[in-house]
């Protein structure tokens, strides 16, 4: 039995050392060298951290050596926590207050940053010539545990500050062997990631690669904006899997890229984050006719994903896909209001999940991770675990089941989860702001901000936010008005808010 | 004509930004692939055409002049 995710590292790098594990359009990695690399890391590492299962936080462009350098952080029995690097210093500083992180690997772009946020600040060249000490690592390793953490991925939280999610061996190895089996990714795959390394739908392309030893290359991020240059990168790397956000699936369909260049090799596209929109799925399979499609369903908090729709029926631009069936050795089920279990199709529940998926909540958070992850109400004679998702679902007479909307204030927008309460924690630490309050337009996907001020105006909170927010969390349309409506509780009344839209 | 409604569109997705001036909204990644694929949706519903993989190069989306010329083109074809 695996106990260990780096297991999958040292096999391939036995089975296939000469073959390329990483690329990008600057960089590879065969697997002998990354291995390589990952242990100098480990080793400088264990010399200087002397407490394990410590956090350590990567400061890196995405790239060949960030995997290297996360790698070699589980090697030395800690965990990698990585940082979108366009996070605005004060967000960046939240997660450092939450995570007291051991020490920073970065590059040598950004080592200046980097260095107020921890005393400790490797960067990448320098560690990577340490020279490496097996016997050193295998003592480490000795005592390691498969309920060790391997990573932190923080997540919007609604009061403002990102919740770190914790999530151990065990468990993205049961993600990791399980996603690979039922979507069937073999050695022979080469995988286009999309997905940033601080989201968790990064999890697939990053270690299904290193379990079954195939290939996988960065599309530079600015592809996404030029169809054709993001198509000649499939055709030119003979890609054959690719596991997108719809929104990146859609830059394709919108400019029906097809029509100029059509990658050959391509058989499997997988897709989840956010809802498909059907007729963007539709688009692709007139062109795929003969591919695999899946829809995949998954918060951070249960590793990756834990349902799964491989489509083999036809859907209409107005029906919505399937996220369909659980993996194996993951239940899903749905919870109704007085947490009765809801079998019968068409009536809706929480989604809520148990097993080796399950995270171990949110990193030095206790009170919001009792939250949520809570004693299965169905379940009055031990101890079991479950996730609630806050996600809304019902089941089709297929037994799929079949996403709804959230029963809180979390959204997605663009393939990103935002907590509303973030953005309005955010505006309301502007002086002179009175009141705020954002929602979400779904059906023109523009998060809509109304608030209330005498001095503030649009291009001057715009300006206040991207200060405090990454990019995406910054609000489209800005509302300014003369009194917010409350409830009788005096809360902001979204209802009345939302006829306003 | 087309250049005020072209800007009032990118206005809704980066308000900060002084599009009068501005010559690298692709180029220096103001503008990301979601950001993009939104304007470009706008563009599409309000003034009714079709624009392609072809169309969608830096050179044309990095400025609202060149973004209102090849919307003034598309609408005369």
């Amino acid at each position: 039995m695996r106990t260990n995710i780096l297991e999958y590292l040292e096999e391939a790098a036995t089975l296939y050392p000469d073959k390329c594990a990483y690329f990008d359009e600057d960089t590879s990695y065969t697997y002998l060298h990354l291995l390589s690399e990952v242990k100098r890391i480990a080793t400088r590492l264990i010399c200087d951290l002397s407490v394990p299962k410590s956090p350590v936080m990567i400061f890196m462009d995405k790239s060949p050596m960030t995997l290297a350098a996360f790698f070699g952080v589980v090697a030395s029995r800690n965990f990698y926590v990585p940082i979108d690097m366009e996070m605005p210093d004060i967000r960046v500083n939240l997660i450092k207050d939450n995570l007291n992180p051991v020490a920073i690997i970065t590059d040598s772009e950004h080592y200046d940053r980097a260095k107020q946020f921890s005393d400790r600040v490797y960067i990448f060249d320098e560690i990577v010539k340490t020279e490496a000490d097996d016997i050193l690592i295998s003592d480490r390793l000795k005592l390691a545990i498969d309920t060790d953490p391997v990573y932190v991925l923080y997540t919007s939280g609604s009061t403002g500050v990102p919740k770190g999610v914790v999530v151990c061996h065990r468990s993205l190895i049961d993600y990791t062997e399980q996603f690979s089996n039922e979507i069937g990714i073999t050695e022979s795959d080469i995988i286009a990631n999309q997905a940033p390394f601080y989201f968790d739908a990064s999890l697939v392309d990053i270690y299904c690669t290193l379990k079954c030893g195939a290939t996988m290359g960065m599309v530079p991020v600015e592809y996404f904006s030029v169809p054709l240059r993001l198509l000649d990168f499939l055709q030119k790397y003979e890609i054959t899997t690719i596991r997108w956000v719809p929104s990146a699936m859609k830059m394709v369909s919108m400019f029906k890229g097809f029509k100029s260049i059509r990658p050959n090799k391509l058989r499997k596209i997988i897709f989840g984050a956010e809802l498909m929109p059907t007729k963007v799925y539709n688009y692709w399979k007139e062109n795929y006719p003969d591919a695999v499609f899946v829809q995949n369903y998954g918060p951070t908090e249960i590793t990756g994903v834990c349902t799964y729709h491989i489509i083999n029926e036809e859907y209409d631009d107005s029906e919505t896909i399937p996220i369909g069936k659980p993996f194996k050795n993951t239940e899903v089920f749905l919870l109704d209001e007085d947490d009765k279990q809801v079998t019968k199709p068409g009536i809706t529940g929480e989604i809520c999940v148990k097993g080796s998926c399950l995270s171990m909540g949110y990193y030095n958070f206790p009170e919001k991770t009792h939250e949520v992850f809570t004693q299965n109400p169905l379940n009055p004679f031990y101890n079991e675990l479950i996730y609630r998702t806050g996600d809304l679902a019902k089941y089709d007479n297929n037994g799929d089941l079949v996403f709804i909307c959230r029963k809180d204030f979390q959204i997605k927008h663009m393939g990103h989860r935002i907590e509303l309460g973030e953005i309005e924690t955010a505006v309301m630490a502007i002086p002179e702001m009175k009141n705020a309050c954002c929602l979400y337009d779904d059906r023109k996907q523009k998060i809509v901000l109304f608030y209330e001020s005498d001095t503030c105006d649009e291009s001057s909170i715009g300006e206040e936010l991207s200060r405090r927010l990454q990019r995406y969390m910054i609000p489209n349309v800005y509302k300014k008005t003369d009194h917010i409506p409350l409830n009788r509780n005096g809360k902001v009344d979204r209802v009345k808010l939302r006829e306003s839209l | 004509m087309y250049k005020d409604k072209v800007i009032e569109i990118l206005r809704e997705v980066h308000p900060e930004v002084d599009y009068e001036n501005e010559k690298g909204l692709i180029d220096k990644r103001i503008f990301d692939s979601f950001d993009v694929v939104t304007v470009v949706g706008e563009l599409i519903e309000e003034f009714d055409i079709e624009i392609t993989a072809e169309h969608m190069i830096p050179e044309i989306f990095n400025s609202a002049d060149t973004i209102a010329a090849l919307v003034e083109q598309l609408e005369e074809e």
